[in-house]
């Protein structure tokens, strides 16, 4: 006994002492940490990035609206009482709202103090103005309480964005302005009240005009042409390389294709938009069109790649099943395993959807940057989309844009939280283990 | 519009052309039905298509012929209804054709096969066409540029000022393209970018895989997702009104100057975007690093960190670093964070509180707005892009086969 326990020394090493095993359990405790701070670090970020969207956004969904007693003047609109659209549509509304802004302060002389008044409401009272009357002659004549927009000054300093204590100088709204903003707060007169401009309208060089109407109805008709384009190429693509074709080297280097076009970058895409659809075949720019082109080029290997997980997924029993009763190759695939398969190739497909939503920097190359006033009625009108409208926001220099342009990142994530939700119900839904 | 009457026109024709097919060959086979070959169906799809592929073609060339054949003869105008008619009388004609052939012993479903299997080829050629398409635009382009600029002026050349002269005597008239300072650029705000996105894409995929329950990644997976959901351009709005003034002000009350364009803020944010990206990656590779590595180190007494840091991390590092490099080539190639909140003006410098531009920031800014097409401003775009694609192309090339190659070996 006493010799074998001389022969085999047990000797403490140095790695069992408990001191060495601390530290081996704080080196664990400390990885942990490491690994959960980053975690939190990346959901601080997040919180970060949607709260300060969030909170400049929130107030551009309200505007200072101004109520104004206006005398709808048949001597200014139609002073020979043709009622032809063609007059009604030529008079100068915004001299009505001016005079009712004069009435109700009548104290006010002088040229440039009536032009202070003048500037409280927004240059675009005439056209509100005149689309009422449009809508109904029979106003004309009359005395109405309209809510009309203040000028986008008027709206920061009510919104509190502007310091009141700040230095004249320093303001846009000085202090004369300021005393009849006070005095339209006391009587009720001045509201912040729900922005549907915001929801209706489509670009303007001022704020409190510009609606994103028109940059929805644009991405709209451009992600129609990418989804009409992408989703049948796409799944027809995903069919052959799953399905039908050979492994060869032209399916190989068909793969290889695919999975490099899913990681070149995407302004690549933009100037291919350029020099091949703008310049070779003359394509319109700033087409809805061409923007869906490039986009269903750039989301097709998306789905392509998509397509042939949610195909793979599908068991071969299936197509065993339908070839031993006598279906041929086609009608396997068509009739059996692609409507098994259409799950996933959905949630593949909207996924794709939402990020060629959220493109923006190949329609730059394709001259989706313009400034467009009116709303796209087709395929070929000028159109911008909705990111493309957040970028040309953002660089904008009126203060009152920043407010706008969180509002439309608000909005533009909004579609993509709904789109990617709907990605998710239909991969719970439907989602088969075999 | 003109594309929309034509749809219609063939869709109906086709229609009519499915019923007619499928008609005859039920009143031919009478009651012995046993004697068709292919279900009635494919006889109706087989005139239907009959009418539709020459119909379609005729369009086509009709579109693209008319202008040069309205030289030799007089012909109609390219217009919505001469494209519809032309159409519609191919199309009736392959209808007609067909419809004759229509009978019991035809093999339609054979033949109707060939066509959507011809289709689906079709569709799958697509990506290489794109592929070939941006191949050869940048490529056409940039060649035309290195006509007017030597390629190693391009490549090597310290200063990057395009302009297009006034006049031709103007000092600087030529611009210089010298794309150097725009490569260090972007190299500058990918190091940050990468300084960000490595570390803590990194650990939370180690914690995701290894340590998190159910619970957690079920919470925390959607929240990366998320943030890999979030636009770019939402990010570059970020980055430009609260991340660069945040610098700027915490520069200034340390006395340090930042620029409001710097390097730093940009290169924060696209690591903040490529998060997500490193840690999906990650993560997929270390789950896919077999259980029983990790069993056989807990046998030997190892603690977590130990087997992430001795086994799973080695064992995975090929997959990460393929992963890497794809986030890499992603920041490259990230173009609305950095027009947003990178600067213009091309400064070589490492410093990264300065400004500094990017190769997609100068594609951006070089080619929106009006131009005129042979400008070499307007080519260096096309120049840049090909450097952009070549760059990417190769960090894509090499990342996929480390990762292929790293995935054989467990599988």
């Amino acid at each position: 006994m006493t010799e074998t326990t001389a022969t085999i020394p047990v000797q403490p090493r140095r790695g069992s002492s408990p001191r060495r095993l601390r530290q081996r359990h704080a080196a664990e405790r400390r990885f942990r940490i490491y690994g959960i701070s980053a975690i939190v670090l990346a959901a601080v970020v997040l919180a970060a990035l949607l709260g300060s969207i969030a909170n400049r956004g929130a107030s551009a969904f309200f505007q200072t609206q101004i109520a104004l007693d206006i005398y709808l003047d048949p001597e200014v609109i139609d002073p020979e009482g043709t009622r032809a659209p063609d007059t009604l549509r030529s008079a100068n509304y915004q001299t009505l709202a001016k005079r009712a802004l004069e009435t109700r302060f009548p104290d006010v002389s002088g040229r440039s103090a009536k032009r202070a008044l003048a500037r409280l409401i927004s240059s675009g009272t005439g056209f509100e103005l005149r689309r009422r009357v449009l809508a109904d002659p029979n106003l004309i004549g009359t005395t109405g309480r309209y809510w009309v927009k203040s000028s986008d000054d008027v709206d920061s300093f009510i919104k509190g964005k502007v310091s009141r204590e700040a230095p004249e100088s320093d303001r846009r709204v000085k202090d004369n302005e300021i005393a009849w903003l006070d005095v339209l707060v006391a009587t009720g007169d001045l509201e912040l009240r729900f922005d549907t401009t915001f929801f209706t309208a489509s670009d303007s060089r001022e704020p409190e005009q510009a609606g994103i109407w028109g940059a929805v109805v644009g991405s709209f008709l451009t992600l129609l042409v990418t989804l009409g384009l992408s989703f049948p190429v796409g799944v027809l693509a995903a069919l052959y390389l799953e399905e039908f074709a050979k492994k060869n080297r032209w399916t190989d280097l068909i793969e290889v294709n695919i999975n490099n076009l899913a990681a070149v970058p995407s302004i690549v895409f933009g100037l291919l938009g350029l020099a091949m659809f703008l310049s070779i075949f003359g394509m319109p720019r700033s087409a809805p069109v061409v923007g869906g082109l490039v986009l269903a080029l750039m989301t097709l290997p998306t789905i392509i790649i998509a397509a042939r997980a949610a195909l793979t997924a599908v068991p071969p029993s299936v197509r065993e099943a339908a070839l031993a009763i006598g279906a041929s190759k086609l009608q396997v695939t068509l009739h059996h395993v692609l409507p098994l398969a259409m799950p996933g190739v959905m949630t593949g497909t909207i996924i794709g959807m939402a990020r060629a939503l959220g493109e923006t920097a190949p329609l730059l190359m394709i001259g989706m940057v313009a400034f467009i006033v009116d709303i796209p009625g087709s395929f070929t009108d000028p159109a911008t989309v909705l990111p493309v409208q957040i970028y040309l926001w953002a660089d904008s220099p009126e203060r009152a844009f920043v407010a706008k342009t969180s509002a439309a990142i608000l909005v533009l994530l909004a579609f993509l939280v709904a789109m990617n939700a709907l990605a998710v119900v239909l991969r719970r839904r439907f989602e088969q283990r075999w | 519009m003109q594309i929309l009457v034509l749809v219609i026109t063939l869709l109906l024709l086709s229609t009519v052309g499915y019923e007619l097919g499928r008609r005859r060959v039920l009143e031919l086979a009478g009651a012995r039905l046993r004697d068709l070959h292919s279900r009635p169906q494919y006889h109706g799809l087989y005139v239907a298509l009959w009418c539709l592929i020459p119909g379609l073609g005729a369009a086509i060339l009709w579109l693209v012929a008319r202008p040069w054949l309205g030289r030799i003869i007089a012909l109609p105008d390219v217009n919505g209804a001469t494209t519809a008619a032309v159409a519609a009388i191919a199309g009736i004609a392959g209808l007609a054709m067909a419809h004759r052939r229509v009978a019991p012993p035809l093999r339609a479903r054979i033949a109707v096969e060939r066509i959507a299997r011809a289709v689906m080829l079709i569709a799958s050629t697509v990506a290489i066409l794109t592929t070939f398409g941006i191949i050869l635009s940048l490529l056409f382009e940039s060649l035309r540029f290195f006509a007017k600029v030597p390629v190693l002026d391009f490549l090597f050349g310290l200063r990057w000022s395009p302009q297009t002269a006034i006049r031709a005597d103007q000092i600087g008239a030529s611009g210089d393209f010298g794309a150097i300072p725009l490569f260090a650029g972007t190299m500058l705000i990918t190091v940050i970018a990468m300084c960000v996105a490595v570390p803590i894409g990194l650990f939370s995929a180690i914690y995701m895989s290894e340590y998190a329950t159910p619970r957690v990644r079920a919470s925390v997976k959607p929240m990366l997702e998320i943030l890999a959901g979030v636009p770019t351009v939402v990010y570059g709005f970020f980055a430009a009104l609260t991340v660069a003034p945040l610098f700027r002000g915490l520069g200034e009350s340390v006395g340090i100057g930042v620029s409001s364009e710097s390097a730093l803020a940009a290169g924060m944010v696209m690591g903040i975007m490529i998060i997500p990206f490193v840690s999906s990656i990650s993560d997929d590779v270390m789950n896919a690093v077999p259980q029983t590595l990790r069993d056989g180190a807990y046998a030997l007494g190892a603690t977590r960190s130990e087997t992430v840091r001795q086994v799973v991390l080695p064992a995975a590092l090929p997959g990460i670093v393929g992963g890497i490099l794809l986030a890499i080539s992603r920041a490259i190639g990230e173009t609305m964070i950095v027009v947003m909140a990178a600067g213009l003006a091309a400064n070589l410098t490492a410093n990264p509180l300065q400004a500094v531009t990017t190769v997609t920031v100068q594609i951006v800014t070089l080619l929106v707005g009006d131009q005129e097409f042979d400008s070499a401003k307007t080519l260096a775009a096309f120049a840049l892009g090909l450097a952009l694609f070549v760059i990417t192309l190769v960090l894509n090339v090499i990342a996929l086969r480390v990762v292929r190659k790293y995935r054989e070996k467990y599988d």
